[in-house]
């Protein structure tokens, strides 16, 4: 679903990833690890289309990049570090007009039920200013999820979500992965996303350090293992 | 000796026997005097200010198409010599003025588009200044040196639609008056040397630019190459990582 | 197509749905406006026969500058609350974004002056409403925000964004503010329309062609 081979970028003049070999399968989720600076949004960010791959070969649910990045954007959910939410709107409007953009045949039901399923019914009228940050997060994945996404990219997305909201966002998660999209999410919490996905990657130094499935660790022998991959 | 350095000094030989010349060697004109020497400049500065415009224009609109860094420090290059150029041919042409038509500044079709495109880019150069990354800078630079010189004729063509109904010019003489002295057969010659003299000055200081722009590259390239080295160490010796550097 | 204009309503829905929540941006316009016409009538010290030669003037700069601030804020808060990056991420064609940043942005405009040439109009003691003067005025924004929005988007995205967008957008506009002045000032002085065509005219080339090189470059603006 994601095949990334050799992939190098820079900002400006500092290079941030150089030479990243990375796959992951339909109906998996892989959890992407690293130390603040290493690239782990930058991946995500050239993986979402919204900035072009220095060199290497990209490739998101059958589509080249930076080549066929219209066709793979319909095809791409992402959650970022801003919510991409307009404050002035509230939740329903919000996903309204995403779903214009992205073209949806009948918003109306979907969005109903995104709503519902992220715990958001209540405050559906409510404009998103008043929304608290795990409530933001919240209504960013149901923005993301919207238009059923093949591929789900989420950049520290349990970041300001309490424990229920965690768990929430954990059972989506499965479920997207069960229906078939390829999910790949950083984070800091090894522990929750070793238990969490089917594969776990660490990355340092704009390099990929460690790729394997997530069964092969105990979470103290991951813990051991990242602190060694990383220093 | 590199051929970049030939042709600066070729350059600076020339300006210098031009300048001789129109000083010691052309005739007074009879009805304007010293001023009238401006002229053999003037011209020369005001067409080759604009062929830099339309150089930056050109190369930004290629590339748009296929982006390369060296098309921008070109587009840079010549944008900054053209915008000298300009400035000189608003100032001479102020000075001219001032016996031709008894004011320092008059609403002039010519000057008021040379000093409007001076203003537009001083704000290229701004732009420029004001992105750090390279190829964002560039895309940037590519749209606005695009942007800018297609309003340039527009004004150009306002100005003087406004001029046709106001006439500006204070004073005795004519918008054209500046056409109306006598050629001297060694003034025709000094006018055809001045134009020769501006586009090779023209090409060294945008060559000499280039070249900057493209060292400044190489040295950024380097820093890059410095920092890669210096991450690839283990985060925590620094006594290593300082040697890197 | 039909998509195509979808993603442009969408936009302009979005923005003026969110504009009419907050009033924030147009409230701004609209103070800053008045206080440009104050100034003006101050710095100027107006006698009559002044006001009604120079009244084309004030309001065409008027329009400009209070149209400077919308347009600042119409890109820049997207870039500042990142959903700029919602936008690019949608399927939808660049050129449709552009098109509906720039209509919310020229109602703004426009609805500014809807406030503003009656305000004028009462203190200037003439009527300002006339169809040739609101002609050039919508014709004259209209290749201003064209082009306004295209460089508040490079401007969003430097450093120095506040200053440079009217530096970069001004001096491109001196074709649209001689246009604009001229066309509604000689509609103010009762000139008759084969005088004022060429003006007219001139504003209408000037909107295609920024329109047609805005459209064009914009993706190189936004996208990478």
């Amino acid at each position: 679903m994601i095949t990334i081979a050799g992939l190098t970028r820079s900002y400006g003049l500092r290079p941030v990833l150089r030479g990243v070999d990375l796959t992951a399968d339909a109906g998996s989720i892989t959890a992407i690890f690293g130390p603040n600076g290493t690239g782990k949004s930058t991946l995500l960010r050239v993986l979402a289309t919204l900035i072009r791959p220095g060199g290497g070969t990209v490739s998101v649910a059958g589509c080249a990049l930076p080549e066929q990045s219209e066709a793979a954007r319909s095809l791409i959910g992402a959650v970022l570090h801003g919510p991409l939410l307009y404050s002035e709107l509230n939740a329903d409007e919000n996903l309204r007009f995403y779903a214009r953009l992205y073209d949806l045949p009948a918003p109306t039901a979907r969005i109903d039920a995104l709503l519902e399923r992220v715990g958001l019914t209540r405050r559906r009228r409510d404009p998103v200013r008043v929304y608290s940050r795990g409530m933001q997060q919240r209504l960013a994945v149901a923005r993301a999820l919207l238009h059923q996404p093949q591929v789900l990219l989420l950049d520290e997305p349990y970041t300001g979500l309490d424990p229920a909201g965690t768990a929430l966002l954990d059972a989506v998660l499965r479920e997207q992965a069960q229906s078939g999209a390829a999910v790949v999410l950083t984070s800091h919490d090894l522990e929750h996303g070793l238990a969490l996905a089917d594969q776990v990657v660490v990355l340092a130094r704009g390099r990929v350090q460690l790729a394997t499935p997530s069964h092969e660790f105990t979470p103290e022998a991951f813990m051991a293992r990242y602190a060694e991959v990383v220093a | 000796m590199k051929s970049l350095t030939w042709l600066n000094i070729a350059a600076a030989a020339l300006l210098a026997t031009s300048l001789a010349l129109v000083w010691f060697a052309a005739p007074l004109e009879a009805s304007m005097g010293a001023v009238q020497k401006i002229f053999y400049f003037h011209v020369a500065a005001a067409w080759v200010g604009m062929v830099g415009f339309l150089i930056t224009f050109v190369v930004g609109i290629i590339y748009l198409i296929r982006p390369n860094p060296k098309l921008d420090w070109l587009g840079a290059a010549t944008a900054e010599v053209g915008l000298l150029l300009s400035i000189i041919t608003t100032v001479t042409g102020s000075i001219w003025a001032r016996p031709a038509w008894n004011t320092w500044w008059t609403w002039d079709v010519r000057l008021t588009t040379y000093t409007i495109a001076i203003l537009i880019y001083v704000g290229y150069l701004f732009l420029r200044g004001a992105i750090e990354d390279p190829t964002r800078r560039a895309r940037f630079a590519a749209v606005y040196g695009v942007v800018g010189f297609i309003s340039v004729p527009l004004t150009f063509l306002s100005i003087r639609l406004w001029q046709s109904i106001h006439p500006a010019v204070i004073g005795t003489a004519t918008p054209t008056s500046q056409g109306g002295f006598d050629m001297a057969p060694i003034m025709a010659l000094i006018v055809i040397l001045a134009q020769v003299t501006t586009v090779l000055v023209f090409a060294a200081l945008t060559a000499t630019r280039y070249r900057l722009l493209e060292l400044q590259d190489q040295v950024d390239a380097q820093r890059a190459l410095a920092l890669q080295a210096e991450s690839d160490l283990p985060s925590h010796s620094p006594a290593t990582a300082s040697v890197a550097k | 197509m039909k998509r195509y204009f979808k993603v442009i309503g969408a936009v302009v829905w979005k923005d003026l749905a969110a504009e009419l929540r907050s009033r924030e941006t147009v409230s701004a316009m609209i103070v800053f406006s008045m206080l440009m016409v104050l100034v003006f009538s101050i710095a100027l010290e107006l006698n009559r026969g002044a006001r009604e030669s120079t009244a084309a003037g004030v309001l065409w700069a008027t329009a400009l500058f209070s149209g400077t601030l919308g347009l600042n804020r119409g890109l820049g808060r997207e870039q500042d609350r990142g959903t700029l990056e919602g936008l690019l991420l949608a399927p939808a064609d660049r050129s449709a974004l552009y098109f509906g940043k720039f209509l919310s942005s020229w109602v703004l405009i426009l609805a500014v002056q809807v406030v503003t040439v009656p305000v004028l109009s009462v203190l200037y003691n003439f009527n300002l409403a006339q169809p040739l003067v609101l002609l050039s005025l919508i014709l004259g924004t209209l290749g201003y925000t064209g082009v306004g929005t295209l460089l508040s988007a490079v401007s969003a995205q430097t450093r120095a964004r506040d200053v440079l967008l009217p530096i970069l957008l001004l001096p491109v506009s001196v074709p649209v503010l001689m246009a604009g002045v001229q066309s509604s000032g000689g509609a103010l002085a009762g000139e008759p329309w084969s005088e004022l065509m060429i003006w007219f005219s001139l504003l209408v080339t000037y909107d295609v062609i920024f329109l047609a090189v805005a459209v064009m470059v914009f993706e190189a603006v936004v996208g990478e």
